[in-house]
């Protein structure tokens, strides 16, 4: 039988990653290479104040003084950060066609990427912020969200519009200090979205940030910021790709959350960069620092990810539960496949009274790849009741793959409840056998018992964004039983 | 700013003075030892397996080292009265860092077992001996190499083919100095094919002033053979100790191995089980009580390297007021180890606020038809069985007692010697009621 399967999904083995295509569209790239002249040029042409500036020229600072950090399940071969150009321009307007327009090019890109940016083609209840490169193509239903006072915008457009909210906020979750690729996003970021949920408003619609590398040999660094302020809610989703290429592209983002006083943030991620061919060329490097600060009492945080790209992810979306009664949630689905590697996880970090936290992590691995789960839970001595549960599954597919669980618990408070369970197992003979028998193929029961698996994770992500991933999920898995 | 060049340099000084008593077998080993050392120096809180455990700073008291093999005059039978009731075992010494020649032992051993000085047997078996000695802690961390560099004798035991012992080897390590001391001591198992032992080790420490043991256990168990190996430390505030246990084990071997720290100062455990037959079978369990200002660190890797091998470790902590408990397990599944079926359990209670635990169970799997799990929690005495025993008219200190005790129970149930087991049960009640802070074995602490 096991014969049988191969053949069955090797077929679909070979198919293409979707979403592998190249736009030629009319982009400024700068010249490869980092130094301050570059971090200099990159913030003339975003028109940036001084103080931006120094903020970046401090990290990069900081950032020269950095080692990579090596302590990550993951073989990063060396990576040159002098071979790549840190700002890519695909918005470029010829000289004599200064008008607003968006070349009918990237339209076509995003449209085909499913992300139609004509408001009335879009589908209702989502505004979108489209990012290619390191430039925000367009931002949806802004006027809309306005009028409810809610700012949703591009980054390099809130540092001009809203100069006293970005400068209040920006850093204060994710230091320049954090971590090696904090400062590095610290120093050259390009863009991102910037989201403001004013008192007491609940965001009518899903906010939405599409991010597509596109340009060769760049790097995208992108920076989103949220906020919500008192009493306030939002559902934020996250999704990206990149066309196939022989070399690898870097990305390393940072997104902060701000939650006030009885707010509530919701982040959803699909990532699907593209995450190499089957021999294990190619592929984006994931470097991302996610970090939310439930400031006030009884705010609430919700990380959900379905990781399915890049050649290799690092990752560690957290939570700070600063407020009483705050609560941070976090729900991951991880699949590698191929030659594909993953350290991902998150930090509960509990430092307000009464404050809990909810860790689902499930990990599948197929083919040669490598999955981690590396997560903290930390209870300092003020945290009063703070209670915990985690719970890590892996799904092994294949015998040539890895799946592996590195959880920290440094509790420093007597009574803090912190559960921690972890689990490894394969899909079994039986589990098949008894699909078969029902009269369900081969192909078909290994997605139904995958999809299964995952499914405490993906009713967690609003709904359109469960079918995408659900889709994803058997597509990224395919050719991987044997 | 640490010291290892002090270390390297006393090495270097007295080099001569160190090998001089000892055996070839040990020397040959030493210069590729400190060389190790040198490269590594003493671990830092930034390595990542001594991020809760800055044993660095240890290493800066000046100790003493007794180099110069100077006999000790102390009589560990006077000195020593072992409590436990009915327990009938062969006892071995080891003061400080000296084999004690002298032990009163009636019964004769079996034709072929050896048992005491491991300088002695490496002087007169070193050729059997040259493919054990060393083979698993040169690949251990710096500290391993440290001991292996500086140490002078310990213990052997060798049992050989379908040898039995039924009265169980009890190796008593005391340590008693008028001075800071610094004992390096080094204990050789090696059971051949379907030999059985029974083991008890137990630290006491004799005098309050600052001590640092470092010791190293090589365990190798043949086809089939079958170890229980229990290790008691009741020493004092001002004895911490680095313990390194490597176990290599072959097909259809036993192990059983329980660590319990009642009373210390600072240690760690490091523990590696190497399951490289199929069918092996290895049981870690482990249990500290740790108040004032004690600290234990227990890290465990269990290396699953072949088909068909079964682990489980059970690791319980009680951590009372300033304490700090560290636990650290990883269980690594190589890619050939099919059916490999692994388990690891943590639990831990805090009961002040300046308590601290850590605890990192880790799983790294290459093979995918493999039951492997685990699970930790941290957490306080159940308010409803608190509750409950009230209702019942039981003084809720009393009823905290109960509890606890039953937590510890599921670890000391594993000690399959009766008088021991007994014993500890005892021991550790006395623990909990604040009664237990000195070995009572000893009769210069009565």
């Amino acid at each position: 039988m096991k014969k049988k399967n191969n053949n069955i999904f090797k077929k679909i083995a070979d198919k293409a990653y979707e979403y592998g295509f190249f736009s030629n569209v009319n982009t400024d790239i700068i010249e490869s290479g980092l130094n301050e002249d570059v971090i200099r040029l990159i913030s003339d042409k975003k028109g940036e104040p001084e103080w931006m500036l120094e903020f970046r020229l401090q990290a990069y600072r900081y950032w020269q003084t950095l080692k990579m950090p090596e302590w990550a399940h993951l073989k990063i071969p060396p990576i040159d950060y002098q071979a790549i150009s840190y700002y890519a321009d695909p918005t470029k307007k010829s000289k004599d066609n200064k008008n607003k327009e968006i070349d009918p090019e990237l339209m076509k890109t995003f449209e085909k990427l499913g992300i139609p940016l004509e408001e009335r083609l879009a589908l209702s209840g989502t505004a979108v912020d489209a990012v290619m490169d390191s430039v925000s193509v367009k931002t949806t239903f802004k006027e809309e969200l306005k009028e409810k006072g809610i700012i949703f915008c591009s980054m390099s457009e809130a540092i001009h519009e809203y100069p006293d909210l970005v400068k209040k906020y920006l850093g204060s979750v994710v230091n320049y200090r954090d971590n090696f690729f904090a400062a590095l996003n610290s120093a050259v970021f390009s863009d991102g979205s910037f989201v403001y949920i004013p008192k007491g408003v609940r965001c009518p619609m899903e906010l939405s940030t599409y991010f597509r590398i596109n340009a060769a040999n760049t790097g995208q660094f992108e920076r989103t910021l949220i906020v919500a302020d008192d009493n306030s809610y939002v559902s934020y989703l996250e999704g990206c790709t990149a066309p196939m290429r022989d070399e690898n592209q870097l990305h390393a983002a940072i997104v902060e959350i701000i939650v006030c006083e009885n707010a509530e943030v919701k982040y959803s991620t699909v990532q699907n960069w593209y995450p190499g061919n089957a021999e294990g060329e190619g592929g984006v490097y994931n470097f991302v620092t996610k970090r939310g600060d439930c400031r006030g009492n009884n705010s609430k945080l919700s990380w959900t990810q379905v990781e399915t790209g890049s050649a290799i992810t690092w990752k560690y979306p957290s939570c700070i539960l600063r407020g009483d009664n705050s609560q941070g949630e976090f729900y991951s689905v991880a699949v590698t496949n191929n030659y594909q590697q993953a350290d991902t996880g998150t930090k509960m970090i509990h430092l307000g009274r009464n404050t809990r936290s909810t860790i689902i992590s499930k990990g599948i691995s197929a083919g040669k790849s490598q999955n981690s789960y590396r997560g903290l839970v930390r209870v300092s001595k003020n945290a009063d009741n703070a209670r915990n549960y985690s719970q890590c599954d892996s799904l092994l597919l294949g015998s040539q793959c890895g799946a592996h669980t590195f959880p920290y618990m440094d509790i420093h408070n007597d009574n803090a409840v912190i559960e921690h369970e972890a689990t490894t197992s394969k899909i079994s003979e039986e589990q098949l056998f008894y699909c078969n028998q029902r009269g369900i193929g081969t192909e078909e029961a290994i997605g139904l018992i995958v999809n299964g698996y995952a499914k405490e994770v993906l009713n967690k992500l609003p709904m359109e964004f469960a079918i995408e991933a659900q889709k994803l999920l058997s597509v990224s898995l395919e050719g991987s039983v044997g | 700013m640490y010291n290892e060049k002090e270390y390297i340099g006393i090495f270097e000084q007295h080099r001569k003075l160190i090998d001089e008593p000892c055996a070839p077998l040990l020397n040959d080993k030493r210069d590729n030892a400190i060389r190790l050392f040198a490269e590594k120096g003493f671990p830092r809180t930034s390595d990542e397996s001594y991020r809760h455990s800055a044993v660095a700073k240890l290493f800066a008291t000046d100790y003493g080292l007794n180099i110069g093999r100077i006999e000790n005059s102390i009589n560990p039978h006077e000195l020593f009265t072992c409590d436990v009731p009915n327990l009938h075992t062969r006892q071995e010494y080891i003061i400080n860092d000296c084999y004690y020649r002298n032990t009163k032992n009636s019964t004769i051993l079996p034709k072929g077992v050896l048992i005491g000085s491991l300088n002695d047997y490496a002087k007169s078996h070193a050729y059997m001996l040259s493919s054990y000695y060393n083979s698993l802690a040169k690949e251990g961390d710096s500290l391993a190499q440290l001991n292996t560099a500086f140490v002078q004798d310990g213990l052997l035991v060798y049992i050989p083919q379908n040898t039995e012992i039924e009265e169980t080897i009890q190796l008593v390590m005391l340590l008693r100095s008028n001075i800071e001391i610094m004992s390096n001591r080094r204990i050789l198992i090696i059971l051949e094919e379907g030999a059985k032992a029974n083991m008890l080790i137990c630290d006491h420490a004799a005098n309050n002033k600052q001590s640092l043991s470092t010791q190293v256990l090589e365990v190798f168990l043949k086809d089939g053979a079958s170890l229980n190996l229990f290790e008691l430390e009741e020493t004092g505030a001002e004895n911490n100790r680095i313990s390194h246990l490597y176990v290599r084990q072959e097909k259809s071997s036993n192990f059983n191995h329980c660590n319990i720290t009642l009373t210390n100062g600072f240690t760690r455990n490091n523990t590696h089980v190497m399951l490289s037959g199929e069918g092996a079978e290895t049981n870690l369990t482990g249990l500290a009580i740790c108040d004032k200002q004690q600290h234990t660190d227990n890290n465990t890797l269990v290396e699953h390297i072949t088909a068909h091998c079964t682990s489980n470790e059970l690791y319980k902590y009680i951590l009372d007021e300033e304490s700090t408990g560290v636990f650290t397990g990883k269980m690594y599944i190589h890619h050939n180890a099919q059916q490999t079926n692994s388990q690891q359990t943590n639990r831990n209670l805090c009961l002040t606020k300046c308590a601290h635990m850590y605890a990192q169970p880790q799983l790294e799997i290459y093979a995918d038809d493999v039951k492997c799990s685990h699970g930790s929690t941290v957490g306080q005495l159940d308010e409803n069985a608190l509750f409950y025993m009230q209702q019942r008219g039981i003084p809720v200190d009393e009823a905290r007692h109960l509890l606890m005790f039953a937590f510890a129970g599921e670890v000391i149930d594993n000690i399959t010697i009766d008088a021991l087991r007994d014993r500890l049960h005892i021991l550790i009640e006395k623990r909990f009621r604040g009664e237990l802070n000195r070995c009572k074995g000893c009769s210069l602490c009565k």
